[in-house]
């Protein structure tokens, strides 16, 4: 036969012992995620967004503290408005990501080559929503810290700016990038349930954005009864440093628990459905 | 090593696969052929393990497929080339792939060269031609040095060149020792590549033989002759115990009587012959003929000219389909027969 053996020249692989396991497809995942530009351009949004939404509304109220009353002045939580571009917007930019890390493979047919080099899939399943969460926080981390220290300064002519010091200014700041975190991750839970990116967001916003506005508009009694089960309460609550101003929440971490309660109940209903459907 | 037994799978009423039971041995490309639909995708995703199937096992090397310890070095799989992020370039889809499995870095590049993909290793392979996705995808299976490759429509779509490519390197890694498993909605394809085929139809197996086999089957010699005195030599022929069919267009198919004795065979009894000449149906059309009863949708007419088998019985068909049907319809007997002896 006049064939050229090419294959042939390939080197021999050195033999592997074990089984292929977390470790490799964690590092797949990494190398996954960090090689293609909607991750940059995602980090570049969540930045701009956060620290820029935080500085317009610090700069603002800064702008127009003479004329801002007493009572407001009293109420006014200078951590938690620092922070609101990323725990009201820059979730959004976090619930995109965890979405599409699953749902573009879907989308692109990778998954199948995924499943076919790891066909443990409970494995690429947990690596791919660790890679991701561990990426989200490091980047919350920065976007959080960064909106905090530029809203205060901007604050710092109403002498009514924070420092971390402060008693609970270190938890909002750090839990408003868990809860961010969090949401990423529930995110990534229904993207891998539904295996559509414009479904997964939509529900997502649904969650997040829309039902909180609902429940704001039922009577008062309903809406105290309704509202510290809400998943996006914990964002309210975790990032409030000024006592009683959610007062039928439960605590912070009361409210986080909740939060992730469901995220744990959606990361393991995405992991059935993940196991247990054809690819 | 593929074995594949009772295998089924229903997607809700639909019977993708229907009690599928084959092997694929080491050392030969094995050609697995059907019509569109047949359930050839099907029966990959379920070797694979993308699939689940609703009846019976699956098993390469003896192991369901997701009990491989390393599953990239011991199967290279190829369903779909364009079936990778078209944003990460072919160098870090490759390269998230090997870790998987733990196969070192240097190989990545060492299959980039292989495929001739070197110069385009950083690009991303949104921009690749589809001839550009095979190889990569190709070079993906070779990642792991795998005993077992498997490719679904390797050729679909290529150029030439392309086609003869991945031909060559399908018959190398065969002549090496490893399984070859390759599928095709065409005969032609596999003439030259295949030792072994596999041919399903509506998901149930029809044929499981070798190439040589199949060839001399279904490639019934005909002779085609054309005479004004057609009743003369139609009696002079069954006197010498061939067969002569009517063809329509006033020529004669004769079968059973080698070229030279349907000449002699006319010269004895006096017939004037205008022509005469030998033809062997092509393996395409023995293929369509043992996957007519199959094919999910026929087309509403026949374009080709070929006779449709669920064609009307007119008096111009049943010519047609009594010369060139009948060699068919004995081959579908005899791989049917062949599968149970």
């Amino acid at each position: 036969m006049a064939v050229t053996t090419e294959a042939t020249r390939l080197s021999a692989l050195p033999p592997a012992s074990g089984r292929a396991g977390l470790t490799g497809t964690l590092r797949s995942e990494w190398t996954k995620i960090r090689s293609v530009r909607s991750t940059y351009w995602t980090i570049l949004a969540l930045l701009v967004i956060s620290i820029g939404l935080g500085a317009a509304i610090t700069g603002g109220i800064a702008a127009h503290w003479s004329q801002t009353s007493p009572s407001d002045r009293a109420t006014f939580d200078a951590t938690a408005t620092s922070l609101a571009g990323l725990y009201f917007l820059g979730e959004l930019v976090i619930v995109v990501l965890g979405a599409i890390v699953i749902t573009s493979e879907y989308s692109t047919g990778a998954i199948r080559t995924s499943l076919t080099a790891m066909p443990r899939r409970g494995v690429i399943y947990l690596a791919k929503a660790a890679v991701m969460a561990a990426v989200m926080l490091v980047m919350a981390l920065v976007a959080a810290f960064a909106s905090f220290w530029l809203g205060q300064a901007l604050l710092a002519s109403t002498h009514d700016n924070a420092t971390l010091s402060q008693s609970n200014v270190l938890r909002a700041v750090v839990g408003a990038a868990l809860f961010v975190t969090l949401c990423g991750l529930l995110a990534y839970s229904i993207g891998s349930m539904i295996r559509h990116t414009a479904g997964a967001i939509t529900i997502m916003v649904a969650v997040l954005f829309v039902i909180p506005i609902l429940v704001n508009l039922l009577p008062d009694t309903w809406h105290a009864d309704v509202v510290r089960w809400l998943p996006s309460s914990a964002g309210d609550a975790i990032t409030s440093t000024v006592a009683g101003a959610h007062p039928h929440m439960f605590s912070p971490w009361g409210e986080f628990a909740v939060l992730g309660a469901y995220t744990a109940a959606a990361l393991i209903a995405g992991f059935i459905l993940f196991r247990k459907r054809d690819a | 090593m593929i074995e594949v037994r009772g295998l089924t799978k229903r997607y809700g009423d639909k019977v993708a696969v229907n009690d599928l039971s084959f092997s694929v041995e080491p050392g030969k490309v094995t050609g697995f052929l059907g019509p569109n639909g047949a359930g050839k995708t099907t029966t990959m995703r379920l070797i694979l393990g993308l699939d689940y199937p609703t009846a019976g096992s699956v098993t390469v090397h003896g192991k369901q497929y997701r009990e491989l310890a390393y599953p990239m070095r011991e199967v290279g799989a190829l369903l779909d080339a364009k079936a990778v992020h078209g944003g990460r370039t072919a160098y870090n889809h490759l390269l998230s792939l090997a870790q998987t499995n733990n196969i070192p870095k240097r190989r990545v590049d060492e299959v980039l060269g292989l495929v001739g993909l070197t110069d385009v290793a950083k690009k991303r392979s949104k921009g690749f031609s589809l001839g550009m996705s095979q190889r990569l995808g190709i070079a993906g299976t070779l990642l792991g040095d795998p005993s077992v490759l498997m490719f679904d429509e390797p050729v679909n779509g290529l150029d030439p060149e392309g086609i003869r490519w991945i031909r060559n390197l399908m018959k190398a890694l065969a002549a090496e020792g490893r399984t070859v498993f390759v599928s095709s909605h065409l005969m032609s394809e596999m003439e030259n590549t295949a030792d072994d085929i596999i041919v399903i139809g509506r998901g149930k197996l029809i044929a499981n033989t070798t190439i040589e086999k199949f060839i001399a089957e279904n490639s019934t010699e005909t002779v085609r002759v054309r005479t004004p005195q057609i009743d003369a030599l139609a009696k002079a022929v069954a006197a010498a115990g061939g067969t002569a069919t009517a063809n329509g267009d006033g020529s004669l198919l004769v079968q059973g009587l080698p070229t030279e004795r349907v000449g002699d065979v006319a010269f004895e009894a006096g017939v004037r012959l205008h022509e005469l000449s030998q033809t062997r149906a092509s393996l395409e059309q023995a293929f369509m003929e043992l996957t007519a009863d199959s094919v999910e949708y026929h087309a509403g007419s026949d374009g080709t000219g070929s006779p449709s088998p669920a064609g009307p019985g007119g008096e111009a068909d049943k010519a047609a389909p009594a010369a060139v049907g009948q060699p068919a319809g004995m081959a579908t007997e005899q791989a049917r027969a062949g599968r149970t002896s």
